[in-house]
């Protein structure tokens, strides 16, 4: 409406003056809106890589933001799964005590498999710990000095897996230290639950490191965005004398925090990974040392990689927003 | 085109920068605007170009009551003019080419059109051959040129020019004016602020005359 004001008047007033509005059709401007789009995007991109260094180091700034949570939770998700298998290969041990023969243990032994708590009962004789111990502790030498056999008798009982609630555990311990040959009963259940209430308390960590470094993220972004506009300013004016939109001249500040979000992720999982494989051969080692199977925290997982790229582009979208809705209206033409 | 309805303009610190102004410049006319330094040219082209409002009184560009238009409204309103300043307002770190396309890319146009146009329009103000070229490798005439093929790229009814030659020897300002005067000749309705009074005296055209805010002469047009 507005840009066919101007021509009409001329038409009606002077037929000597001939002046049309220059306007693109409709159909070129929905074409251009896309490739325009796609051209702000990239010209964003090659803002960002005129000063490479600067970049840089904004985008690091925002990937170890980035990594801090993503880290945390990478791990944090890998202790919950393994105490979940933990937690499936409940045993409790059975002490006895010295005087108890081989008969009446292999009697009681006999007498709990039977229990349908139990879902099996292991005996490890006094010679057996022994030799084990004197295998892998290396004071092998120091124990052969002894005239006795130091170690009791071990009973070790896996409770069946339909009585592994810790209720039901602490019941079946209770019947266990009521037999009179056993001179101790010993569960882990205990560091079990305090694992538990742990991982809890870091799951709440997470969230919270999570939540102050997305803010963070944002107060990153729209500092550096900020800036970016006031380095910019004599161009927003100019923009804006010719006939540029808010929408039009914000595009390129936005995209511009998009990029900084990508990129942050980008470095953010690679910060990760790193430090995973750093930490995966230790553990590893550590893991065979406990005689377990080979235990590894892998690389990040592909849903969380996403997830943190997709996080990344948003605070970052989400930083430049809020400093273009903030500095942009001041800037007018004077 | 432009019609001036007692316009008056007030500062924020009380100063009257324009007082009960009235005038009316025809589509198709060109007219110069007069006046000592403060007299108020630069407030009322920016009242046209709603770079400020009017504290009383009526503005109204092409039939448009400028009091009327949203904020909103602004950007496609300036679209329809042509503004052109002393000091070029270039983007430095732009090609010559990408300056004077910048009109034609906010407003939609295709890249083969904008390169058509902007070739025209680079033709006209005789600088085809620099377009590769970035403004601060350019002389201040050849700058503001640029600056007029810019203002003129999606051919704009109406033409503001605040002391474009302001930082130009006489020569060159001859020719910048008589650019001026061609897209008069070709329908473009042209105001030019400037205090240049020998080289307007040369050009016989419409001449309107601030003073202290104040109209003194409205020339022969209203
Ligand atoms: N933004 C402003 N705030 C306050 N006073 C202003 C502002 N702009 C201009 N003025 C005053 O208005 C008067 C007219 O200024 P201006 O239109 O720039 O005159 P000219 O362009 O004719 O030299 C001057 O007294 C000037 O000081
Ligand atoms: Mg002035």
């Amino acid at each position: 409406m507005i840009e066919n004001n101007f021509a009409n008047n001329n038409s009606g007033e002077s037929s000597s003056v001939q002046l049309r509005q220059l306007k693109p059709s409709f159909s070129s401007r929905f074409k251009e809106f896309f490739i325009r789009h796609l051209q702000v995007f990239f010209y964003s991109l090659g803002l960002l890589s005129r000063t490479p260094f600067a970049t840089l180091m904004t985008a690091s700034a925002l990937g170890i933001a980035l990594a801090l949570p993503a880290g945390l939770f990478v791990i944090l998700d890998h202790a919950r799964q393994l105490s979940g298998d933990i937690n499936s290969i409940n045993q409790i041990s059975l002490f006895m005590k010295k005087e108890v023969s081989k008969k009446t243990i292999d009697s009681i032994q006999k007498k709990l498999e039977n229990y349908p708590e139990i879902a099996q009962v292991k005996h490890i004789s006094r010679d057996v710990a022994l030799q084990e111990f004197q295998k892998n502790s290396g004071f092998g030498d120091a124990l052969k000095a002894l005239k006795n056999n130091p170690l009791p008798d071990l009973l070790i009982v896996f409770p069946s897996l339909t009585h592994n609630e810790p209720e039901q555990i602490n019941n079946l311990l209770t019947e266990l230290k009521k037999i009179k040959q056993v001179d101790l009963v010993q569960l882990d259940i205990q560091w079990l639950q305090r694992l538990y209430a742990i991982l809890h308390i870091g799951q709440r960590g997470v969230l919270i490191i999570g939540s102050l470094l997305a803010l963070g993220v944002l107060l990153i972004v729209g500092n550096t965005i900020r800036l970016a506009i006031e380095n910019r300013r004599s161009e927003i004016v100019v923009m804006k004398l010719i006939g540029g939109t808010d929408s039009f001249i914000r595009r390129p500040f936005l995209y511009t925090g998009f990029w900084y979000g990508l990129l942050g992720s980008l470095i953010a999982i690679l910060l990760v990974n790193l430090s995973l494989i750093i930490i995966n051969d230790p553990l590893a080692h550590l893991s065979s040392l406990y005689d377990s199977h080979l235990f590894s925290l892998g690389l990040m997982g592909i849903n969380v990689s996403l997830m943190l790229l997709f996080s990344g582009c948003f605070l970052g979208l989400m930083g430049a927003r809020i400093a273009v809705g903030k500095h942009f209206k001041e800037i007018e033409p004077k | 085109m432009i019609q001036f309805d007692q316009v008056s303009k007030r500062f924020q610190g009380g100063n009257e920068a324009l007082s009960q102004v009235n005038f009316h410049l025809h589509p198709g006319e060109m007219a110069f605007l007069t006046g000592h330094s403060g007299a108020g040219k630069s407030t009322l082209l920016k009242l046209i170009a709603l770079i400020e409002r009017a504290s009383t009184g009526n503005v109204i560009i092409g039939g448009k009551n400028l009091n009327r238009v949203s904020r909103h409204a602004i950007p496609y309103l300036r679209r329809n003019m042509g503004i052109i300043f002393q000091d070029y307002q270039l983007l430095y770190d732009r090609t010559v080419f990408d300056n004077v396309a910048l009109p034609l890319i906010i407003s939609g146009f295709s890249s083969r059109e904008v390169k058509k146009r902007v070739h025209a329009a680079l033709d006209k103000v005789g600088l085809l051959r620099f377009e590769k070229k970035y403004p601060i490798t350019l002389s201040g005439g050849e700058q503001q040129r640029v600056s007029i093929a810019r203002a003129v790229v999606n051919k704009p009814a109406l033409l503001l020019a605040d002391e474009p030659t302001g930082n130009l020897d006489p020569d060159l300002s001859r020719e910048i004016m008589d650019l001026f005067m061609a897209f008069n000749q070709v329908g473009v309705t042209v105001l030019i602020a400037s205090h240049d009074i020998p080289l307007i005296n040369q050009l016989n055209k419409r001449i309107i005359q601030l003073s202290h805010g104040k109209l003194l002469t409205a020339g022969n047009g209203s």
